[in-house]
């Protein structure tokens, strides 16, 4: 038994933290999130100087070879920054899509460019009438000589806007909301056919409605086994949600440390608020709620390190968790700032709204409790 | 005991409703839910001139000033109404504020100046409360207003001033005295918003829209006879003023409105080919919220009920607020759940249908803007206190 971090790990986390704290100040993260992209190439660039780009990836490759706690240990750093660079959406995405289920040839082309940082990568999984299920596909991949047409609409693409290069999920079979027949397909985003239709999302991320119009991929842009890709997709997801869920981590230790500051030197009836029993009982709440949050992330991540047959129960008890305490924390964080939580200039409803934000994608707790429930009392 | 609607009272809902379904009509209702500023104030100024023409824009005021004489049931049938159509409540400044404490406390100089244009909303007003050091803690604020001649001379602060960017007037707490108990120096001022010397600093809320100011008051002159009442005994008219704004704060038909959206919406929101509406998980979500609205809808006529009947809304005020404003809170943030992706879709960026979701940005601002709800008109801690104190005897 070990919740230590390893040296390597320590070295990680310390030297995403040294950059949050030296080039990622919230005034620096306005700026970005304020741009026409919503982020910064240059910052891109440092990740993979520093070789975050490349932690989940194989060394044969260029990668870290790094482990599910690895990644945890720089989104939850990442998180801390509110970092708005598109590391779940280009590494954690489309590059672990690329690993676990691309051909020789496409980890060989996309790999070493995602490593590089020279790829923007994106999955394109959503679609309107999809809601949280990811098997309810109705674009389509129709079959011809040259290889597949595709037709139909993702929404909501992370990193929509910026990806050179998508992995759209369409349909070679089956009924609408069968997870047989699902197959997965390297797009371009320059491809003729494919129209961008790009917006914000409240946490600051620019994000694209995707339309396919006759778009023609060839045989080698099949990404996985055709019409049998869902398993892929639900294993890349699993580990995505870990990813966030770590990020919500950041977040929430952030919330709670800057409330309970400001709690400190904020006066009202003469003395400093937190001085209140009644204000001091919230804020332990609060920190229970992390710490049990903390607890479902690293069980997660030894679920997944072990692959032991209940990693799913374990995300999707963690996501339930991740739904409630975040909701906790950021509410207390709020209230407890007064008139100024409800400011866009303090950083505390930035840290509310990416966690809101984190809470919906994959689905929100409302789902993974359903999920949860079918696997251990059905 | 008996809640039943009498003949009279059914008749007037159809009043009431066929009023509210032409005066209030699908261009109106754009206007005045769009988010540009050059649209929407102009538009409230003319649903509440309609209002004013009809006779109905101040149902609570008494009939001499102007109020409509009706009791505690009408005043719940116009307020059910108005919400279950989704129309925008008036602006609360003027109307709900300020009006009731010239009606109440005023000379007869200032009910003849300033009652007829808050009627008929021809000047907007503010209000000027909270301060940057005095939140919570109200009773300790710093704005000075110093006697000179028949003027006194305003300097400090006042922060989060909805509206404050349209307002002619604002209504102000203002220390003219720091003898004796902090609630004891307080005066209550009208001041004009075009006076030399005011300033106003914009504040962009959580949901990025800018609504709130601060604003800043350098030497501003104002005339002794736009004070309210006595000086220093301000502090016993904002109390009576603040009982009005939360009971009006508890917003029960508004978040039963909202329940009836989520119920509309979660029926088209469709997961794995069920409607969020049959999920058990979902259902049990909605039944919490709507219990305690069908709780809470009760327990704010049972206040209207004695406030009809003579008495005047004390301690009770803060219980609405409190449960009032969690509810709301738990009504949007269903409504976010409901939306899904859809809720993080900024207001304004892409039109619904290109979004391809039509209640998401919406979504997004009630909730957001929503967390101010337990933060406004008092805090939810300082309620607590309240009923402590008023109720409990602690």
């Amino acid at each position: 038994m070990n919740f230590d971090f390893t040296e390597e790990q320590e070295m990680l986390r310390d030297s995403v933290a040294r950059f949050i704290q030296d080039e990622y100040d919230f005034d620096t993260r306005r700026k970005i999130a304020a741009s026409d992209a919503g982020f910064d190439r240059d910052k891109w660039n440092t990740f993979a100087q520093l070789g975050w780009l490349s932690i989940p990836f194989a060394e044969e490759y260029g990668g870290f070879g790094g482990s599910a706690a690895d990644v945890m240990v720089v989104m939850e750093q990442l998180g801390k920054g509110l970092v708005l660079e598109p590391y779940l959406a280009t590494v954690l995405l489309f590059g672990n899509i690329i690993q676990n289920g691309g051909s020789q040839a496409q980890k060989d082309e996309y790999l070493p460019k995602i490593i590089d940082g020279s790829c923007l990568g994106a999955f394109a999984y959503l679609e309107r009438q999809s809601r949280y299920e990811m098997a309810d596909v109705k674009t389509t991949a129709q079959s011809n000589e040259d290889g597949f047409t595709l037709n139909g609409e993702k929404v909501v693409v992370f990193n929509g806007a910026n990806a050179d290069h998508f992995v759209v999920s369409a349909r070679t079979g089956g009924e609408q909301s069968d997870q047989q027949g699902i197959s997965l397909f390297l797009v371009a985003a320059d491809a003729e056919g494919v129209e961008r239709a790009n917006y914000r999302t409240m946490d600051g991320q620019v994000v694209a409605n995707v339309l396919l119009n006759n778009v023609q991929v060839s045989q080698a842009d099949v990404v996985g086994e055709p019409g049998a890709a869902f398993g892929l997709i639900e294993d890349i997801v699993m580990k995505a949600n870990l990813g966030l869920a770590a990020e919500a981590l950041g977040i929430m230790e952030q919330l709670n440390s800057k409330t309970v500051e400001y709690t400190r030197t904020r006066e009202q009836f003469g003395v400093a608020i937190g001085s209140f029993q009644a204000l001091q009982h919230r804020m332990v709440d609060t920190f229970m709620s992390y710490e049990q949050t903390k607890s479902l992330v690293y069980r997660a991540v030894c679920a997944l390190s072990d692959e032991q047959e209940d990693a799913a129960t374990a995300v999707h008890a963690l996501k339930v968790m991740v739904d409630k305490a975040g909701k906790h924390i950021f509410a207390e964080a709020i209230q407890l700032h007064g008139g100024m939580g409800i400011t866009d200039e303090l950083d505390i409803g930035h840290f509310a709204k990416r966690l809101m934000m984190i809470n919906t994608t994959f689905g929100n707790g409302d789902y993974h409790q359903a999920k949860f429930n079918a696997l251990r009392y059905n | 005991m008996d809640t039943a609607f009498s003949p009279q009272d059914l008749a007037f809902r159809e009043e009431v409703g066929a009023f509210f379904d032409s005066a209030y009509d699908d261009e109106l209702r754009a206007r005045l839910h769009n988010p540009d500023p050059a649209v929407f104030p102009a538009a409230i100024v003319e649903w509440q001139k309609r209002l004013f023409e009809q006779g109905w824009i101040a149902p609570a005021w008494p009939q001499e000033y102007g109020g409509t004489g009706w009791d505690a049931t009408k005043c719940f049938i116009f307020e059910t109404e108005r919400a279950t159509r989704g129309i925008r409540d008036v602006s609360p400044f003027g109307l709900k504020m300020v009006g009731p404490v010239i009606y109440t406390f005023g000379t007869q100089e200032q009910k003849d100046r300033f009652l007829p244009s808050v009627l008929n909303s021809d000047e907007w007003w503010c209000q000027g409360y909270s301060e940057p050091g005095s939140g919570s803690d109200l009773a300790s604020l710093k704005t000075k207003a110093e006697l000179d001649g028949d003027e006194y001379v305003v300097n400090g602060a006042k922060i989060w001033t909805s509206y404050a960017q349209f307002a002619d007037w604002i209504f102000c707490l203002v220390r003219t005295s720091s003898e004796g108990k902090k609630q004891a120096g307080i005066s209550f001022l009208l001041i004009d918003m075009n006076s030399p010397g005011i300033k106003i600093n914009p504040i962009v809320s959580i949901d990025a829209h800018h609504s709130l100011n601060e604003v800043e008051f350098n030497n501003v002159r104002v005339p002794v006879a736009n004070r309210i009442g006595e000086e220093n005994k301000g502090w016993t008219y904002a109390k009576a003023l603040l009982a009005h704004e939360r009971t009006a704060i508890a917003g029960v038909a508004d978040s039963k409105r909202g329940l009836a959206q989520i119920k509309e919406f979660a029926s088209r929101e469709v997961n794995a080919g069920v409607a969020l509406i049959s999920d058990p998980l979902f259902q049990k979500r909605l039944a919490d919220i709507e219990i305690d609205l069908m709780a809470l809808e009760f327990t704010e006529l049972r206040v209207l009920a004695s406030v009809a009947s003579g008495g005047a809304p004390g301690a009770e005020s803060s219980l609405l607020k409190i449960k009032g404003t969690e509810m709301q809170q738990a009504v949007q943030e269903l409504m976010m759940d409901v939306a899904a992706y859809y809720q993080g879709v900024f207001p304004g960026e892409l039109s619904d249908e290109e979004v391809g979701h039509d209640f998401g940005p919406m979504a997004f601002r009630n909730y957001m803007y929503g967390r101010a709800a337990t933060i406004y008109g008092g805090s939810n801690e300082v309620q607590k206190n309240i009923i402590a104190k008023a109720v409990l005897g602690l």
